[in-house]
C-alpha cells in the first residue's frame, strides 16, 4: 500500500512538473497575434477564455487535475483537444496501435537478445563474443530514424522488386550461405578442423536450400504444407527437448515426438477449422486441443517427474501450432499479393494496414497487418535488443562465477543442466527488471518509429499535441506513458521479489 | 569459460590462476590508482582506437570551416581549410551524376584501384537542393551535435554528481526531497521533455537547447552517485577523516568523491552517447535545432525522401552520428573495464608463460 501511495505522489509530481513546463514554454496565442484575421481581438479573447489562459499555470494544472481525478468516481475528464474531441477518445484509439507495435518488438528483442547474449557469454573471449560486443555497440549507436529509412529502401522497396521474380542469383546464394556458415562456425568454435567442417557443412546445406527456394520461386508462392511441418516439427521437438531436459530423458523425447506427429496430423482438420466462418474461434479451439493433447500425452509417457516433461511438450506443441498458423497465412499470400489494393507490393512502408477498397477474407486482412508490422518491428527490435545482448551476457558471466555453479559442476551434472537449470534461471532474475522497465522505454522510442512509418498511435498524437500547443492532449499522452513507466517499475519490483526470495519489498528499512 | 577441459589441463589452469595474481600484483607495484586505471585503459585496444577516431573526427570537424566571430556584417574570420562554408551557395554541378541526379559527391576514397587515386574533388559529399556544399553542411551539423553532446554531458555530470552526493551524504529529509524530484523527472520519457523544450527553444540555438536539456538529463547519474555515496560514507576511512576533524565539504570532495569517480565517468560517457542520439532524434522530429542552423538529425530529416535518388544526402550525416556515438560507447566500455577492480585483462600466452616460469622458480626455491 505504501508503494501505491508513493506511485500517486510521483505521478502527481511529474505531471505537475510537465504541465508547468509545457504551459510556460508554449504560447497558444502567439500564432493568433501574428495573424491578420479581421476578428483577431475576438479570437484571442475567446481562446483565452476557452483555455483559461487568464489564470496562472499552476492554477490551471489543478483545474486539469480535478477533471483527471474523476477517474475514481468513474467520470474522468481529461479535457478536450483543440479540435473539441475528448482527449480520452483520441488516446484510447491510439493505445492499441502503439501497444501492438511495441509488444511484438519487445518479444522479438527479448528472445533474440537473450539467446545471442547467452551464447556470447558461453563463448567468452572468442571471435563470436567480440563480434557480438561490436554488434551490440553498433546497435546502441544507431539512430532509429536512420535505420528506418534504410529498412524502407532495402527491405521494402528492393525486396518487393525481388518478389516480382523471386529468383536468387548465384552470387547472393554464395554470399548468404557463407554468412550463415561463418555465423554457425563462430558459435561452435573448437579446433580449426572442426570449424572448417562446420563451415563447409552449413555452407553446402544452405546453398542447396537457397537454390531450391530460388528454383521453386518459394518467396513468390510461399507454403509449408504437411511435409515441411512434419520435418520442422521433429526438429523443434528434438531441439526443445535437448534444451529443457536433455535427450537422455526418453519419456520427454517420446512425448515431444508424439506431439510433432500429432501436430502434423492435426494440420488437416486445422485447415477446415481455420477456414470456417469464425477463424478466431477456430484458432482458440486448435490451441486448446494442442494443449490438452500435450498434457495428456505427457501423463501417458511419463511416470515420474512430470513437470518438466509437460513443459517441454507444451512448448513443442505451441511452436507447432504457430507453424500451422504461419502456413495458413502463407496460403493467403497469393490472394493478398494479387489484390488490387496491394498490387504486388506486399512489404508496406507506411501506415498500420491497407485501406481495403474491396471485401477481402479474414486471413488476407491478418496477413496485411503482419506485413505492415514487419518494418517498424525490425527497426524497434534492432534498437532495443542490443541492451539485452549486453545485459544477459554480463549477468550470465557473473552467475557462472558463483559458488553454486561450481557446486553444480562438482556434483557431476552435465554442462547442459548446469547452464539451463542453474545458470540460466538465475540470469533471468535481474533480466526481468530490465524487460519490464524496457517495455515502457520502447513506448517512448515508438514515438519516432511511428513518425517514420506513419502509424496513427500515441506518437502521432504527441507530435500533434506539441505542434498545435494542445496542452490537454499532451498531458493525456504523457500521463499515460508515465503511469505505464511507474506501473512497469512496480511490476518489476514485485516480480523481482517473487523470483528471488532473498529480496523483500517494503519490509522495513 | 564453460568449455569442458580435461583434468590435466585443469590442473595446469589452476597453477596459472595462482600465478595470475602474482602477475597482476607485479604489474601494479608502486603505481597510484590513477596510473593503474590509465594503464588498463591504454591497453584496451577498442577504446584506444575509439579515442583516436573520435579525436580525429573532432579535429576534422572543427578545423574544416571558417570561424566567424563577432557581428554578422563585419565578422572576424579565422579561416578553415575547406574552401566552402555552410552558408555559401556555389552553383549546382550537373556533370557525371548517375541517373540524371544533381550535385553528387566527388569524393574518391578507393585508393588507386580504379586508377585515379584518392581525391576530394569539388564537393566531396555532394551538394544539397540549392547547391550548398554538403561537406560543409555535415561538418557544421557535426559541430552542433558535438557541442550539444558536450554541454549536456558537462551540465548533467555536474548536477548529477552534486545532487547525488548531497543526497547520499546527508541522507534524511534532504535525500527524500531530492530523490522525489529525481522520481518526478525520471518518469517523464526523456523524448517528451526534450520535445516540449526543443520545440519552443530550438530556434534560440543549439547551445541554449543543450543547456536546457542538460537540466533534465542528470537524474539517472544522481541516483547512481547517491547509491555510491550511501555505501562509501559507512566505510572506515570516512570515519577516520571525520574523527580527524575534516569538514563535510572536505569529506565529500577529498575522501568520498575520488572513490566514486569511476562510476561517474563511465555513466557520463554513456550519457553523452545518449545525448547525441537524443539531439539528432529531436532535430529529426523537428523539435530540436531548426533551420537556418544545421544539425545532423535535421539534415537526415530534410533529405530522407531523397534517399532513392540522392542517397549521399542521407548517408553522410548518418555515418557521422554513428561514428561519434560508437566511439563514445567504446570509450565508456574501456573506462568501465579500467575502473572495475574485478575486471582482469585476458592473459596472453606470454603472460601465462611468465606465470609458469614464476611458479617453477618458487617451487625450486622452496
Amino acid at each position: 500500500m505504501r508503494r501505491i501511495g508513493a506511485l500517486f505522489i510521483i505521478l502527481f509530481g511529474s505531471s505537475f512538473l510537465l504541465f508547468n513546463l509545457a504551459a510556460l514554454s508554449t504560447d497558444p496565442i502567439a500564432e493568433l497575434r501574428l495573424s491578420d484575421a479581421p476578428n483577431k481581438e475576438q479570437l484571442i479573447v475567446s481562446l483565452t477564455r476557452e483555455l483559461r489562459l487568464d489564470l496562472p499555470a499552476p492554477v490551471r494544472y489543478f483545474i486539469w487535475l480535478r477533471g483527471v481525478l474523476g477517474v475514481f468516481v468513474g467520470n474522468p475528464n481529461f479535457g478536450l483537444t483543440r479540435e473539441q474531441e475528448p482527449v480520452i477518445n483520441a488516446i484510447s484509439g491510439a493505445i492499441p496501435v502503439t501497444i501492438r507495435l511495441v509488444f511484438v518488438a519487445t518479444i522479438v528483442a527479448i528472445v533474440l537478445g537473450i539467446s545471442l547474449g547467452i551464447t556470447s557469454a558461453l563463448r567468452q573471449y572468442t571471435r563470436f563474443d567480440y563480434g557480438m560486443t561490436f554488434f551490440a555497440f553498433l546497435l546502441y549507436s544507431l539512430p532509429i530514424f536512420w535505420v528506418a529509412v534504410l529498412l524502407k529502401q532495402y527491405l521494402a522497396i528492393d525486396f518487393n522488386d525481388f518478389l516480382v521474380n523471386a529468383t536468387i542469383s548465384p552470387p547472393w546464394i554464395i554470399f548468404f550461405s557463407a554468412a550463415t556458415g561463418f555465423f554457425w562456425a563462430a558459435i561452435f568454435s573448437g579446433t580449426r578442423k572442426r570449424v572448417v567442417q562446420i563451415f563447409i557443412g552449413v555452407f553446402i546445406a544452405n546453398s542447396l536450400l537457397l537454390t531450391a527456394i530460388s528454383a521453386t520461386k518459394w518467396f513468390a508462392y510461399p507454403r509449408l504444407g504437411p511435409i515441411a511441418i512434419a520435418i520442422l516439427g521433429v526438429g523443434i521437438a528434438l531441439g526443445v527437448t535437448y534444451l529443457s531436459v536433455g535427450l537422455q530423458a526418453t519419456a520427454a523425447v517420446k512425448t515431444s515426438l508424439m506431439m510433432a506427429g500429432f501436430g502434423t496430423i492435426s494440420y488437416f482438420p486445422a485447415q477446415a477449422v481455420l477456414n470456417s466462418d469464425r477463424p478466431r474461434l477456430g484458432l482458440l479451439v486448435l490451441f486448446v486441443v494442442l494443449v490438452a493433447v500435450s498434457v495428456a500425452g505427457s501423463y501417458v509417457f511419463s511416470r515420474i517427474d512430470r513437470g518438466p516433461i509437460i513443459r517441454t511438450s507444451l512448448i513443442t506443441s505451441t511452436l507447432i501450432g504457430l507453424l500451422i498458423l504461419v502456413d495458413r497465412l502463407m496460403q493467403a499470400w497469393r490472394p493478398f499479393v494479387e489484390s488490387d489494393d496491394v498490387n504486388y507490393r506486399p512489404v508496406a512502408t507506411i501506415g498500420q494496414s491497407t485501406i481495403w477498397l474491396s471485401e477481402v477474407p479474414f486471413w488476407v486482412r491478418v496477413l496485411d497487418q503482419v506485413m505492415h508490422l514487419i518494418l517498424p518491428t525490425i527497426a524497434l527490435t534492432l534498437i532495443s535488443f542490443a541492451g539485452y545482448i549486453r545485459f544477459s551476457r554480463g549477468t550470465l558471466l557473473d552467475v557462472l562465477n558463483q559458488d553454486y555453479i561450481r557446486t553444480a559442476r562438482a556434483k557431476g551434472l552435465n554442462e547442459r543442466t548446469v547452464i539451463m537449470r542453474h545458470a540460466f534461471r538465475n540470469t533471468m532474475i535481474p533480466l526481468t527488471t530490465i524487460m519490464v522497465a524496457d517495455f515502457a522505454g520502447i513506448v517512448g522510442g515508438a514515438i519516432i518509429t511511428e513518425r517514420v512509418f506513419a502509424w496513427q498511435g500515441m506518437g502521432t498524437l504527441f507530435n500533434k499535441a506539441i505542434v498545435s500547443f494542445d496542452l490537454n492532449l499532451l498531458m493525456g499522452v504523457s500521463i499515460f506513458l508515465s503511469t505505464l513507466a511507474i506501473l512497469a517499475n512496480l511490476v518489476a519490483d514485485l516480480l523481482y521479489s517473487a523470483l528471488d526470495p532473498r529480496i523483500r519489498v517494503g519490509a522495513g528499512k | 569459460m564453460a568449455k569442458k577441459k580435461s583434468s590435466a589441463s585443469e590442473v595446469e589452469q589452476a597453477q596459472v590462476d595462482a600465478g595470475e595474481n602474482a602477475i597482476f600484483n607485479k604489474e601494479t607495484e608502486g603505481l597510484s590508482q590513477s596510473q593503474i586505471v590509465f594503464r588498463r585503459f591504454v591497453r584496451h585496444r577498442a577504446a584506444m582506437i575509439a579515442v583516436i577516431v573520435l579525436f580525429s573526427i573532432i579535429t576534422l570537424v572543427y578545423t574544416a570551416l571558417d570561424w566567424r566571430i563577432g557581428s554578422k556584417e563585419d565578422p572576424y574570420i579565422i579561416p578553415g581549410w575547406w574552401k566552402y562554408n555552410f552558408e555559401d551557395m556555389p552553383p549546382l554541378l550537373f556533370e557525371d551524376c548517375p541517373g540524371g541526379s544533381v550535385g553528387c559527391p566527388t569524393i574518391d576514397a578507393i585508393p588507386f584501384l580504379d586508377g585515379d587515386g584518392v581525391k576530394m574533388g569539388e564537393h566531396p559529399f555532394g551538394q544539397d537542393d540549392i547547391g550548398r556544399d554538403y561537406f560543409a553542411l555535415v561538418m557544421r551539423g557535426a559541430q552542433r551535435s558535438l557541442l550539444v553532446m558536450f554541454i549536456i554531458g558537462l551540465i548533467a555530470a555536474t548536477l548529477g554528481t552534486v545532487i547525488g552526493a548531497v543526497a547520499g551524504y546527508f541522507r534524511g529529509w534532504v535525500d527524500a526531497i531530492l530523490m522525489r524530484l529525481v522520481d518526478f523527472i525520471i518518469t517523464i520519457p526523456v523524448i517528451i521533455i526534450g520535445s516540449v523544450i526543443g520545440y519552443h527553444y530550438g530556434n534560440k540555438g543549439a547551445a541554449f537547447l543543450a543547456v536546457l536539456l542538460g537540466f533534465f538529463a542528470w537524474t539517472g547519474l544522481s541516483r547512481l552517485v547517491r547509491g555510491e555515496f550511501l555505501t562509501l560514507r559507512e566505510r572506515e576511512f570516512v570515519d577516520a577523516a571525520r574523527v580527524a576533524g575534516a569538514s563535510n565539504r572536505r569529506v565529500i570532495f577529498k575522501h568520498i568523491l575520488p572513490n566514486a569517480i569511476g562510476v561517474i565517468i563511465v555513466s557520463v560517457t554513456l550519457l553523452m552517447s545518449g545525448a547525441i542520439l537524443l539531439e539528432t532524434a529531436l532535430s529529426f522530429l523537428g523539435f530540436g535545432v531548426t533551420a537556418p542552423d544545421v544539425s545532423l538529425g535535421l539534415l537526415i530529416s530534410t533529405y530522407q525522401d531523397a534517399f532513392t535518388t540522392r542517397p549521399w544526402l542521407f548517408w553522410y550525416p548518418g555515418l557521422f552520428i554513428i561514428a561519434i556515438a560508437l566511439c563514445i560507447n567504446f570509450i565508456g566500455d574501456g573506462l568501465r573495464d579500467a575502473f572495475d577492480p574485478r575486471q582482469r585483462r585476458r592473459l596472453t600466452r606470454k603472460d601465462k608463460e611468465n606465470a609458469r616460469m614464476m611458479k617453477n622458480r618458487s617451487e625450486v626455491a622452496s
